[in-house]
Protein backbone atom coordinates (compact mmCIF):
# COMPACT_ATOMS: atom_id res chain seq x y z
CA UNK A 1 0.00 0.00 0.00
CA UNK A 2 1.02 3.45 -0.68
CA UNK A 3 1.94 6.54 1.82
CA UNK A 4 -0.45 9.45 0.80
CA UNK A 5 0.84 12.82 2.38
CA UNK A 6 -2.30 14.39 3.33
CA UNK A 7 -0.56 17.74 4.08
CA UNK A 8 0.55 17.96 0.56
CA UNK A 9 -2.34 16.83 -0.73
CA UNK A 10 -4.14 20.26 0.61
CA UNK A 11 -1.09 22.07 -0.08
CA UNK A 12 -0.35 23.25 3.73
CA UNK A 13 2.86 22.87 5.99
CA UNK A 14 2.53 20.26 8.64
CA UNK A 15 2.42 23.08 10.71
CA UNK A 16 -0.51 24.35 9.36
CA UNK A 17 -3.22 25.67 11.83
CA UNK A 18 -6.68 23.96 11.72
CA UNK A 19 -8.29 27.19 10.17
CA UNK A 20 -5.93 27.15 7.25
CA UNK A 21 -6.14 23.53 6.63
CA UNK A 22 -9.98 24.04 6.39
CA UNK A 23 -9.61 27.18 4.20
CA UNK A 24 -7.08 25.25 2.07
CA UNK A 25 -10.04 22.15 2.00
CA UNK A 26 -12.52 24.14 1.11
CA UNK A 27 -10.72 26.26 -1.98
CA UNK A 28 -9.28 22.44 -3.53
CA UNK A 29 -12.63 20.95 -2.79
CA UNK A 30 -14.73 23.95 -4.65
CA UNK A 31 -12.29 23.23 -7.32
CA UNK A 32 -12.27 19.66 -7.91
CA UNK A 33 -15.85 19.04 -6.67
CA UNK A 34 -17.32 16.96 -9.72
CA UNK A 35 -20.16 18.99 -10.55
CA UNK A 36 -18.03 22.05 -10.88
CA UNK A 37 -14.99 20.88 -12.64
CA UNK A 38 -14.77 19.57 -16.47
CA UNK A 39 -11.07 18.54 -15.45
CA UNK A 40 -10.98 14.29 -15.85
CA UNK A 41 -9.42 13.78 -12.80
CA UNK A 42 -10.98 15.84 -10.78
CA UNK A 43 -13.32 13.08 -9.26
CA UNK A 44 -9.86 11.38 -8.06
CA UNK A 45 -8.88 14.54 -7.31
CA UNK A 46 -12.13 15.48 -4.78
CA UNK A 47 -11.58 11.73 -3.12
CA UNK A 48 -8.07 12.39 -2.30
CA UNK A 49 -9.01 16.24 -0.94
CA UNK A 50 -11.60 14.51 0.75
CA UNK A 51 -9.52 11.80 2.67
CA UNK A 52 -6.87 14.42 3.40
CA UNK A 53 -9.65 16.68 5.46
CA UNK A 54 -11.09 13.94 6.75
CA UNK A 55 -7.77 12.68 8.57
CA UNK A 56 -6.19 16.59 9.11
CA UNK A 57 -9.92 18.14 10.10
CA UNK A 58 -9.65 15.64 12.95
CA UNK A 59 -7.14 16.92 16.00
CA UNK A 60 -7.26 13.15 17.21
CA UNK A 61 -6.52 11.80 13.51
CA UNK A 62 -3.88 14.41 12.66
CA UNK A 63 -2.22 13.44 15.88
CA UNK A 64 -2.17 9.96 14.80
CA UNK A 65 -1.17 10.59 11.32
CA UNK A 66 1.55 12.91 12.72
CA UNK A 67 2.90 10.08 14.61
CA UNK A 68 4.03 8.05 11.61
CA UNK A 69 6.70 10.97 11.08
CA UNK A 70 7.30 13.51 7.96
CA UNK A 71 9.67 11.20 6.36
CA UNK A 72 7.47 9.22 4.07
CA UNK A 73 6.99 10.52 0.33
CA UNK A 74 3.90 9.78 -1.37
CA UNK A 75 3.24 7.03 -3.03
CA UNK A 76 6.16 4.94 -1.44
CA UNK A 77 5.58 1.66 0.01
CA UNK A 78 4.16 1.92 3.18
CA UNK A 79 3.07 -0.66 6.36
CA UNK A 80 1.89 0.72 9.79
CA UNK A 81 4.54 0.15 12.46
CA UNK A 82 3.26 -2.38 14.81
CA UNK A 83 0.77 -0.38 17.45
CA UNK A 84 1.18 2.64 15.78
CA UNK A 85 -2.03 3.65 17.34
CA UNK A 86 -1.65 2.61 20.68
CA UNK A 87 -2.39 5.36 23.27
CA UNK A 88 -4.65 7.11 20.48
CA UNK A 89 -8.67 7.15 20.77
CA UNK A 90 -10.78 7.69 17.96
CA UNK A 91 -14.14 9.20 18.71
CA UNK A 92 -17.10 8.62 16.41
CA UNK A 93 -17.28 6.68 13.38
CA UNK A 94 -15.11 8.55 10.68
CA UNK A 95 -16.37 9.25 7.50
CA UNK A 96 -20.14 8.93 8.41
CA UNK A 97 -21.58 10.63 5.14
CA UNK A 98 -18.74 9.17 2.43
CA UNK A 99 -18.88 6.50 0.71
CA UNK A 100 -16.81 3.59 2.67
CA UNK A 101 -14.76 2.09 -0.67
CA UNK A 102 -13.92 5.87 -1.87
CA UNK A 103 -10.99 6.27 0.52
CA UNK A 104 -7.84 4.32 -0.01
CA UNK A 105 -6.40 1.44 1.51
CA UNK A 106 -3.97 3.89 3.55
CA UNK A 107 -6.79 5.54 5.26
CA UNK A 108 -8.54 2.04 5.94
CA UNK A 109 -4.82 0.61 7.57
CA UNK A 110 -4.72 3.56 10.18
CA UNK A 111 -8.47 4.47 10.88
CA UNK A 112 -10.36 1.60 9.50
CA UNK A 113 -13.48 1.57 8.02
CA UNK A 114 -15.55 3.95 11.02
CA UNK A 115 -18.71 3.05 11.54
CA UNK A 116 -19.92 1.53 8.56
CA UNK A 117 -22.89 -1.13 9.35
CA UNK A 118 -24.92 -1.77 7.00
CA UNK A 119 -27.25 -4.52 7.26
CA UNK A 120 -27.29 -4.38 10.88
CA UNK A 121 -30.99 -3.84 11.19
CA UNK A 122 -31.31 -7.62 10.56
CA UNK A 123 -32.28 -9.87 13.90
CA UNK A 124 -33.88 -8.86 16.34
CA UNK A 125 -37.48 -9.18 16.93
CA UNK A 126 -38.81 -6.59 14.78
CA UNK A 127 -38.19 -7.14 11.09
CA UNK A 128 -37.11 -3.68 9.45
CA UNK A 129 -38.27 -3.26 6.03
CA UNK A 130 -36.84 0.23 4.02
CA UNK A 131 -36.67 0.88 0.40
CA UNK A 132 -32.89 0.51 -0.68
CA UNK A 133 -31.38 3.53 -1.82
CA UNK A 134 -31.29 5.39 -5.16
CA UNK A 135 -28.41 5.36 -6.88
CA UNK A 136 -26.50 7.92 -9.26
CA UNK A 137 -23.78 7.30 -11.96
CA UNK A 138 -22.97 8.92 -15.28
CA UNK A 139 -23.15 7.06 -18.90
CA UNK A 140 -21.61 8.23 -22.13
CA UNK A 141 -23.15 7.23 -25.08
CA UNK A 142 -22.76 8.44 -28.89
CA UNK A 143 -25.11 10.82 -30.02
CA UNK A 144 -26.28 8.33 -33.02
CA UNK A 145 -27.87 6.28 -29.89
CA UNK A 146 -29.92 9.36 -29.16
CA UNK A 147 -31.39 9.51 -32.67
CA UNK A 148 -32.05 5.30 -32.84
CA UNK A 149 -33.23 5.08 -29.15
CA UNK A 150 -30.78 2.27 -29.65
CA UNK A 151 -30.08 -0.59 -26.94
CA UNK A 152 -26.63 -0.29 -25.17
CA UNK A 153 -24.71 -2.35 -22.77
CA UNK A 154 -23.01 -0.77 -19.98
CA UNK A 155 -20.57 -0.89 -17.42
CA UNK A 156 -21.08 -0.08 -13.81
CA UNK A 157 -19.15 -0.25 -10.82
CA UNK A 158 -19.87 -0.18 -7.21
CA UNK A 159 -18.42 -1.37 -4.26
CA UNK A 160 -20.12 -4.25 -1.80
CA UNK A 161 -18.93 -6.06 1.08
CA UNK A 162 -16.47 -8.83 0.30
CA UNK A 163 -16.32 -12.23 2.43
CA UNK A 164 -13.62 -10.79 4.98
CA UNK A 165 -15.79 -7.68 5.43
CA UNK A 166 -13.92 -5.41 3.74
CA UNK A 167 -15.06 -2.74 0.90
CA UNK A 168 -14.23 -4.47 -2.88
CA UNK A 169 -15.28 -2.69 -6.01
CA UNK A 170 -17.70 -5.04 -8.22
CA UNK A 171 -18.50 -4.56 -12.06
CA UNK A 172 -22.07 -5.47 -13.05
CA UNK A 173 -23.26 -5.30 -16.63
CA UNK A 174 -26.81 -3.87 -17.64
CA UNK A 175 -28.78 -3.99 -21.24
CA UNK A 176 -30.73 -0.49 -21.76
CA UNK A 177 -32.77 0.92 -24.07
CA UNK A 178 -31.49 4.48 -24.33
CA UNK A 179 -34.60 6.51 -24.52
CA UNK A 180 -34.80 8.48 -28.21
CA UNK A 181 -33.78 11.99 -27.85
CA UNK A 182 -32.29 12.13 -24.75
CA UNK A 183 -29.40 14.66 -24.35
CA UNK A 184 -26.63 15.76 -22.37
CA UNK A 185 -26.96 16.55 -18.62
CA UNK A 186 -30.62 14.82 -18.75
CA UNK A 187 -31.24 11.58 -16.72
CA UNK A 188 -32.66 8.49 -17.67
CA UNK A 189 -34.23 6.02 -14.48
CA UNK A 190 -34.28 2.33 -14.39
CA UNK A 191 -36.48 1.33 -11.93
CA UNK A 192 -35.51 -0.83 -9.36
CA UNK A 193 -31.79 -1.20 -10.13
CA UNK A 194 -30.43 0.76 -7.20
CA UNK A 195 -29.33 -0.69 -3.88
CA UNK A 196 -31.53 -3.86 -2.48
CA UNK A 197 -33.99 -2.73 0.08
CA UNK A 198 -34.18 -3.64 3.35
CA UNK A 199 -36.83 -6.97 4.58
CA UNK A 200 -39.66 -6.95 2.10
CA UNK A 201 -38.71 -2.89 1.19
CA UNK A 202 -38.13 -2.58 -2.77
CA UNK A 203 -34.85 -1.66 -4.29
CA UNK A 204 -34.12 1.84 -4.61
CA UNK A 205 -33.84 3.46 -8.53
CA UNK A 206 -30.80 4.06 -10.94
CA UNK A 207 -30.40 7.41 -12.17
CA UNK A 208 -27.75 7.84 -14.95
CA UNK A 209 -27.33 11.43 -16.10
CA UNK A 210 -26.16 10.81 -19.98
CA UNK A 211 -22.89 12.54 -21.48
CA UNK A 212 -21.96 12.29 -24.79
CA UNK A 213 -18.59 10.74 -26.81
CA UNK A 214 -17.17 13.27 -28.73
CA UNK A 215 -17.69 13.04 -31.74
CA UNK A 216 -15.65 14.38 -34.84
CA UNK A 217 -18.30 15.60 -36.73
CA UNK A 218 -21.75 16.40 -34.68
CA UNK A 219 -21.98 18.87 -32.09
CA UNK A 220 -25.08 19.11 -29.36
CA UNK A 221 -26.41 21.86 -27.86
CA UNK A 222 -29.54 20.80 -26.13
CA UNK A 223 -31.66 19.47 -28.95
CA UNK A 224 -29.69 21.00 -31.62
CA UNK A 225 -27.33 19.13 -33.63
CA UNK A 226 -24.19 21.04 -35.64
CA UNK A 227 -22.58 19.51 -38.39
CA UNK A 228 -19.46 20.25 -40.23
CA UNK A 229 -19.80 19.66 -43.68
CA UNK A 230 -16.54 20.03 -45.51
CA UNK A 231 -17.18 21.08 -49.17
CA UNK A 232 -14.73 22.12 -51.79
CA UNK A 233 -14.96 26.10 -53.20
CA UNK A 234 -16.95 25.06 -56.25
CA UNK A 235 -19.61 23.26 -54.73
CA UNK A 236 -20.47 26.08 -52.64
CA UNK A 237 -19.74 28.70 -55.59
CA UNK A 238 -22.11 26.89 -57.93
CA UNK A 239 -24.44 25.33 -55.71
CA UNK A 240 -23.78 21.76 -56.22
CA UNK A 241 -25.38 18.89 -54.45
CA UNK A 242 -23.39 17.23 -51.69
CA UNK A 243 -23.88 14.07 -50.02
CA UNK A 244 -24.49 15.06 -46.05
CA UNK A 245 -23.99 11.64 -43.18
CA UNK A 246 -26.29 13.45 -40.74
CA UNK A 247 -26.93 11.26 -37.61
CA UNK A 248 -29.96 9.71 -38.92
CA UNK A 249 -28.77 8.83 -42.09
CA UNK A 250 -27.06 10.50 -45.53
CA UNK A 251 -28.73 13.29 -47.17
CA UNK A 252 -28.65 14.82 -50.16
CA UNK A 253 -28.23 18.51 -49.93
CA UNK A 254 -28.11 21.06 -52.50
CA UNK A 255 -26.39 24.14 -51.81
CA UNK A 256 -27.18 27.94 -52.43
CA UNK A 257 -24.94 28.85 -54.98
CA UNK A 258 -22.37 31.19 -53.49
CA UNK A 259 -22.14 29.60 -50.14
CA UNK A 260 -20.02 30.92 -47.76
CA UNK A 261 -17.84 29.32 -45.26
CA UNK A 262 -19.41 29.29 -41.51
CA UNK A 263 -22.88 29.82 -43.36
CA UNK A 264 -25.14 27.36 -41.92
CA UNK A 265 -27.97 25.45 -43.42
CA UNK A 266 -31.00 24.37 -41.82
CA UNK A 267 -32.63 20.92 -41.95
CA UNK A 268 -35.67 21.37 -39.84
CA UNK A 269 -36.56 18.58 -37.21
CA UNK A 270 -33.07 16.79 -38.23
CA UNK A 271 -31.71 17.44 -34.81
CA UNK A 272 -32.19 15.48 -31.80
CA UNK A 273 -35.90 13.55 -31.89
CA UNK A 274 -37.38 15.33 -28.81
CA UNK A 275 -41.23 15.80 -28.38
CA UNK A 276 -40.00 18.83 -30.60
CA UNK A 277 -37.51 17.16 -32.11
CA UNK A 278 -34.61 20.20 -32.73
CA UNK A 279 -33.25 21.18 -36.01
CA UNK A 280 -29.96 19.81 -37.57
CA UNK A 281 -27.36 22.69 -39.08
CA UNK A 282 -25.23 22.25 -42.02
CA UNK A 283 -22.31 24.27 -40.76
CA UNK A 284 -20.16 24.81 -44.16
CA UNK A 285 -16.36 24.66 -44.17
CA UNK A 286 -14.90 25.01 -47.62
CA UNK A 287 -11.63 24.27 -47.91
CA UNK A 288 -9.16 24.88 -50.93
CA UNK A 289 -6.74 21.81 -52.29
CA UNK A 290 -3.49 22.61 -51.91
CA UNK A 291 -1.68 23.63 -55.20
CA UNK A 292 0.91 20.73 -55.37
CA UNK A 293 1.48 20.55 -59.56
CA UNK A 294 2.28 22.42 -61.81
CA UNK A 295 -1.22 21.83 -63.67
CA UNK A 296 -2.81 22.91 -59.94
CA UNK A 297 -0.56 25.73 -59.61
CA UNK A 298 -1.77 27.00 -63.68
CA UNK A 299 -5.43 26.53 -62.20
CA UNK A 300 -4.76 28.87 -59.17
CA UNK A 301 -3.14 31.57 -61.56
CA UNK A 302 -6.44 31.04 -64.31
CA UNK A 303 -8.47 31.64 -60.99
CA UNK A 304 -6.64 34.61 -60.00
CA UNK A 305 -7.11 36.20 -63.67
CA UNK A 306 -10.47 35.11 -64.09
CA UNK A 307 -11.56 36.73 -60.44
CA UNK A 308 -10.40 40.66 -59.69
CA UNK A 309 -10.84 39.63 -55.61
CA UNK A 310 -9.42 40.83 -53.25
CA UNK A 311 -10.58 39.15 -49.86
CA UNK A 312 -9.65 42.29 -47.78
CA UNK A 313 -11.66 44.28 -49.54
CA UNK A 314 -14.34 41.87 -50.43
CA UNK A 315 -14.13 43.54 -54.04
CA UNK A 316 -14.35 41.63 -57.04
CA UNK B 1 -27.15 -4.78 -5.83
CA UNK B 2 -30.29 -5.75 -8.60
CA UNK B 3 -27.90 -8.75 -10.20
CA UNK B 4 -30.56 -10.87 -10.71
CA UNK B 5 -31.73 -8.80 -13.80
CA UNK B 6 -28.76 -7.91 -15.15
CA UNK B 7 -29.44 -10.35 -18.34
CA UNK B 8 -32.61 -8.60 -18.90
CA UNK B 9 -33.41 -6.13 -21.10
CA UNK B 10 -34.03 -2.49 -19.09
CA UNK B 11 -36.08 0.13 -20.62
CA UNK B 12 -34.69 3.47 -19.21
CA UNK B 13 -37.58 6.62 -18.42
CA UNK B 14 -36.22 9.35 -19.72
CA UNK B 15 -36.73 12.58 -16.79
CA UNK B 16 -36.65 15.33 -19.77
CA UNK B 17 -39.43 18.85 -19.16
CA UNK B 18 -41.92 17.22 -20.54
CA UNK B 19 -41.89 13.84 -17.63
CA UNK B 20 -43.08 13.99 -14.06
CA UNK B 21 -41.90 12.78 -10.85
CA UNK B 22 -44.16 13.01 -7.74
CA UNK B 23 -43.15 14.90 -4.87
CA UNK B 24 -42.22 11.50 -3.07
CA UNK B 25 -40.16 10.16 -6.05
CA UNK B 26 -38.66 13.60 -5.76
CA UNK B 27 -37.73 13.19 -1.99
CA UNK B 28 -36.65 9.42 -2.69
CA UNK B 29 -34.61 10.53 -5.55
CA UNK B 30 -32.54 13.13 -3.72
CA UNK B 31 -32.87 11.43 -0.26
CA UNK B 32 -34.91 14.75 1.01
CA UNK B 33 -38.00 15.32 2.81
CA UNK B 34 -40.84 16.26 1.99
CA UNK B 35 -39.84 19.56 4.09
CA UNK B 36 -36.84 20.28 2.19
CA UNK B 37 -38.25 20.03 -1.29
CA UNK B 38 -40.60 22.58 0.13
CA UNK B 39 -37.81 24.94 1.17
CA UNK B 40 -36.25 24.67 -2.23
CA UNK B 41 -39.29 25.63 -3.65
CA UNK B 42 -39.61 28.88 -1.96
CA UNK B 43 -35.88 29.50 -3.04
CA UNK B 44 -37.43 29.31 -6.07
CA UNK B 45 -35.22 26.43 -7.34
CA UNK B 46 -38.08 24.06 -8.61
CA UNK B 47 -41.40 24.66 -9.25
CA UNK B 48 -44.47 22.12 -8.71
CA UNK B 49 -47.67 21.51 -10.25
CA UNK B 50 -50.86 20.66 -8.12
CA UNK B 51 -53.08 17.51 -10.13
CA UNK B 52 -56.02 16.87 -8.02
CA UNK B 53 -54.48 17.15 -4.63
CA UNK B 54 -50.72 15.57 -5.51
CA UNK B 55 -47.56 17.46 -6.42
CA UNK B 56 -45.61 17.48 -9.75
CA UNK B 57 -42.10 18.49 -10.78
CA UNK B 58 -41.06 18.41 -14.25
CA UNK B 59 -38.35 15.40 -14.48
CA UNK B 60 -35.38 17.75 -14.81
CA UNK B 61 -35.63 18.89 -11.31
CA UNK B 62 -34.36 15.89 -10.22
CA UNK B 63 -30.75 16.22 -11.45
CA UNK B 64 -31.34 19.88 -10.46
CA UNK B 65 -31.85 18.70 -6.71
CA UNK B 66 -29.59 16.46 -6.58
CA UNK B 67 -26.67 18.56 -7.50
CA UNK B 68 -27.85 21.07 -5.14
CA UNK B 69 -28.21 18.77 -2.24
CA UNK B 70 -24.22 17.78 -3.50
CA UNK B 71 -23.19 21.03 -3.54
CA UNK B 72 -24.48 22.14 -0.41
CA UNK B 73 -22.78 19.11 1.76
CA UNK B 74 -19.87 19.24 -0.08
CA UNK B 75 -19.12 22.81 -0.38
CA UNK B 76 -20.98 23.80 2.71
CA UNK B 77 -23.04 26.49 0.90
CA UNK B 78 -26.88 26.96 1.66
CA UNK B 79 -29.09 26.89 -0.63
CA UNK B 80 -28.88 30.25 -2.05
CA UNK B 81 -25.73 29.69 -3.12
CA UNK B 82 -26.25 26.54 -4.58
CA UNK B 83 -28.68 27.67 -6.09
CA UNK B 84 -26.85 30.60 -7.78
CA UNK B 85 -24.13 27.66 -8.27
CA UNK B 86 -26.41 25.91 -10.61
CA UNK B 87 -27.79 28.27 -12.57
CA UNK B 88 -23.86 29.67 -13.02
CA UNK B 89 -22.84 26.07 -14.09
CA UNK B 90 -25.83 25.18 -16.51
CA UNK B 91 -24.76 28.89 -18.33
CA UNK B 92 -20.97 27.38 -18.35
CA UNK B 93 -22.03 24.01 -19.92
CA UNK B 94 -23.95 26.14 -22.76
CA UNK B 95 -20.82 28.09 -22.72
CA UNK B 96 -18.68 25.23 -23.35
CA UNK B 97 -20.83 23.11 -25.86
CA UNK B 98 -20.41 26.42 -27.79
CA UNK B 99 -17.05 26.87 -27.88
CA UNK B 100 -16.57 23.50 -28.68
CA UNK B 101 -18.72 23.88 -31.75
CA UNK B 102 -16.74 27.03 -32.76
CA UNK B 103 -13.71 25.71 -32.20
CA UNK B 104 -13.92 23.41 -34.78
CA UNK B 105 -13.58 25.84 -37.56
Amino acid sequence: MEYRDYYKILGVERSAAQDEIKRAYRKLARKYHPDVSKEDAAEERFKEVNEAYEVLKDPEKRAAYDQLGSSWNSGQDFRPPPNWDQGFEFHGGGYTEADPAAFSDFFESLFGRGGFSRGSFHGGGQRFHAQGENTHARIAIDIEDSYAGSKRQITLKHSELGPNGRPVVKERKLNITIPKGVTEGQQIRLAGQGEPGMGDGKPGDLYLEIVFNPHPRFSVEGTTVYLNLPVSPWEAALGEKVPVQTPSGTVNLTLPPNSKSGGKLRLKGRGLPAKEPGDLYVVLDIVTPPADTEQEREAYRNFRDSFRFDPRTGAS
Amino acid sequence: MGNQFDTNELTAVLLDENSRVTLRELCQACALTAEQVTALMDEGVVEAQQVSGTLYFSGVCVRKVHRMVRLEQDLGVNHAGAALALELLEEIEQLRARIRRLERH
